[in-house]
């Protein structure tokens, strides 16, 4: 199982009580597919994570693995490591620090 | 005993306050959606547990939220916006075209005959409608072909912020955009043309005859007399006694005739509200005294009612969607603050008090009758 962290206002929009949420992601485990499988879990983030139509990050949403910053790198072939995979660690959603 | 149910979004969550009809003693909801810009909220005049709301974040984008038993619990239906077709672009500000892009929805109008059925304004400026209760949004795409390309944002964006339908004629929507203007269709939707002749500043557009780039701030109608309408707009408060086939200016004798909000008193349709603010530059009431402004007479005439609200060191502003009435026998009127102040006048303006005084900038109010 993929382990996902959520940021605060998602976990509330998701009705997600703890702090992760555990997936089941096809491989290849990359950053779209378990984007995909978080979505279909819970429908209300579509759209909050990546814009319904492109599809693209959305400005202040930001993804770490491994204390790596992913969100510049493109999810639909960026393969997660392997901790991530055996659900050692954690793929961090995080809203970034911005704004009042 | 009927009730009344005051619908606040706010910066930063959404807040229910009750009554009975009275309007003496308040309850304050704990905030909704905490942390959230919810830009509007309200509910359905058939069904009223059926409330829809605007939740929007910069961070996580739109939400459009529904209640089915009157602002208890409730779900997310659809958030996905997308413009018909090939958006196209809008003047810019340096006067080039830029592409049309979804950011938040401003405005929720729902049907006055079909719970089903709501309508949502929203930036960058269209018109969209949901006929499943919000689960999906389809635009209606001919607002934007009445000359779309050459409208352009005002400062806080280019938003729909204001939809009225006509309660004697469905298919007769009017929307309001700033910074284009004023908008009616007389088919649903279907097609839309500007209805903006006779507002004129000289010193806002080149050319004041111009069809759109008019800064209307906000649009009103009282139900019994639904060709008759009322504007502030950027500078001046005007009217319109055909439809918006032409408009022409009711300041009268306002300390100042910029604003945001207008509303109409349930019975009287021709008693008018205002809240005069400064000025463009200095968007608070003149002279530190929060005053709203009433018209027995359609405008021209206007009385000053202070009675329970600050007249010394009040700097707040009352932004557009921020003031409604409520239908009782004595019209009660309503409005928010960017001071978290949400004042109650029970007796159509001549007194006032605050509900509540330190909620999160007040983005809008809306009232609902419960009977």
């Amino acid at each position: 199982m993929i382990r996902v962290v959520l940021p605060y206002h998602l976990r509330t929009l998701a009705r997600v009580g703890e702090d992760e949420v555990e997936l089941a992601v096809p491989e290849p485990v990359t950053i779209a597919a378990v984007l995909d499988a978080l979505e279909a879990r819970f429908p209300a983030l579509r759209g909050t994570i990546r814009d319904h139509g492109t599809v693209k990050r959305r400005a202040f949403v930001r993804f770490f693995a491994c204390k790596e910053d992913l969100s510049h790198e493109p999810p639909a072939t960026t393969s997660l490591p392997e901790p991530i995979r055996r659900g050692e660690e954690p793929f961090i959603i995080v809203g970034a620090i911005a704004g009042g | 005993m009927s009730s009344v149910r005051v619908l606040v979004g706010t910066k930063k969550g959404a807040f229910i306050l009750t009554s009975d009809g009275r309007r003496e003693r308040w309850e304050v909801s704990e905030p909704f959606f905490a942390g959230w810009e919810m830009y509007h909220l309200k509910g359905s005049p058939v069904n009223p547990n059926r409330i829809y709301a605007s939740q929007t974040s910069g961070w996580f984008g739109q939400q459009i939220q529904r209640s089915d038993d009157g602002g208890k619990t409730w779900e997310a239906v659809g958030n996905e916006f997308k413009y018909d077709g090939d958006p196209g672009t809008h003047q810019w500000y340096d006067g080039t075209q830029h592409p049309w892009e979804f950011k938040r929805v401003w405005h929720l109008e729902p049907s006055l005959t079909d719970p089903d059925l709501v309508y949502a304004g929203v930036e960058d400026a269209a018109c969209f409608r949901s006929t499943d209760g919000g689960k999906s949004w389809q635009e209606l795409p001919n607002l934007r072909a009445a000359k779309g390309h050459l409208w352009q944002p005002g400062a806080g964006g280019m938003g729909l912020h204001t939809i009225i339908i006509d309660p004697s004629n469905p298919n007769r929507i009017y929307g309001a955009i700033s910074a284009a203007g004023v908008f009616r269709t007389d088919d649903a939707g279907e097609s839309w043309k500007p209805i903006n002749r006779g507002l004129k500043v000289a010193w806002e557009l080149p050319d004041p005859d111009a069809d759109v780039g008019h800064c209307v701030h906000r649009i009103a109608i009282h139900p019994s007399r639904p060709n008759v309408l009322f504007m502030q707009k950027h500078w001046d408060v005007m009217r319109s006694d055909d439809g918006g086939e032409m408009w022409y200016d009711i300041g009268g004798n306002l300390p100042t005739d910029f604003g945001f909000p207008i509303d109409v008193h349930a019975h009287e349709p021709e008693t008018i509200y205002v809240v005069p603010i400064k000025s463009d530059s200095e968007h608070f009431p003149p002279e530190g005294k929060l005053r709203v402004y009433r018209s027995r007479t359609g405008g021209n005439e206007w009385e000053p009612l202070t009675n329970g609200l600050p007249q010394e060191n009040c700097y707040v502003n009352v932004l557009r969607d921020a003031m409604a009435v409520d239908s009782l026998d004595a019209c009660g009127i309503y409005f928010g603050t960017t001071g978290g102040q949400v004042y109650c006048s029970p007796d159509a303006g001549d007194t006032w008090k605050p509900i509540v005084r330190d909620l999160p900038p007040v983005y809008s109010v809306e009232v609902q009758t419960l009977r």
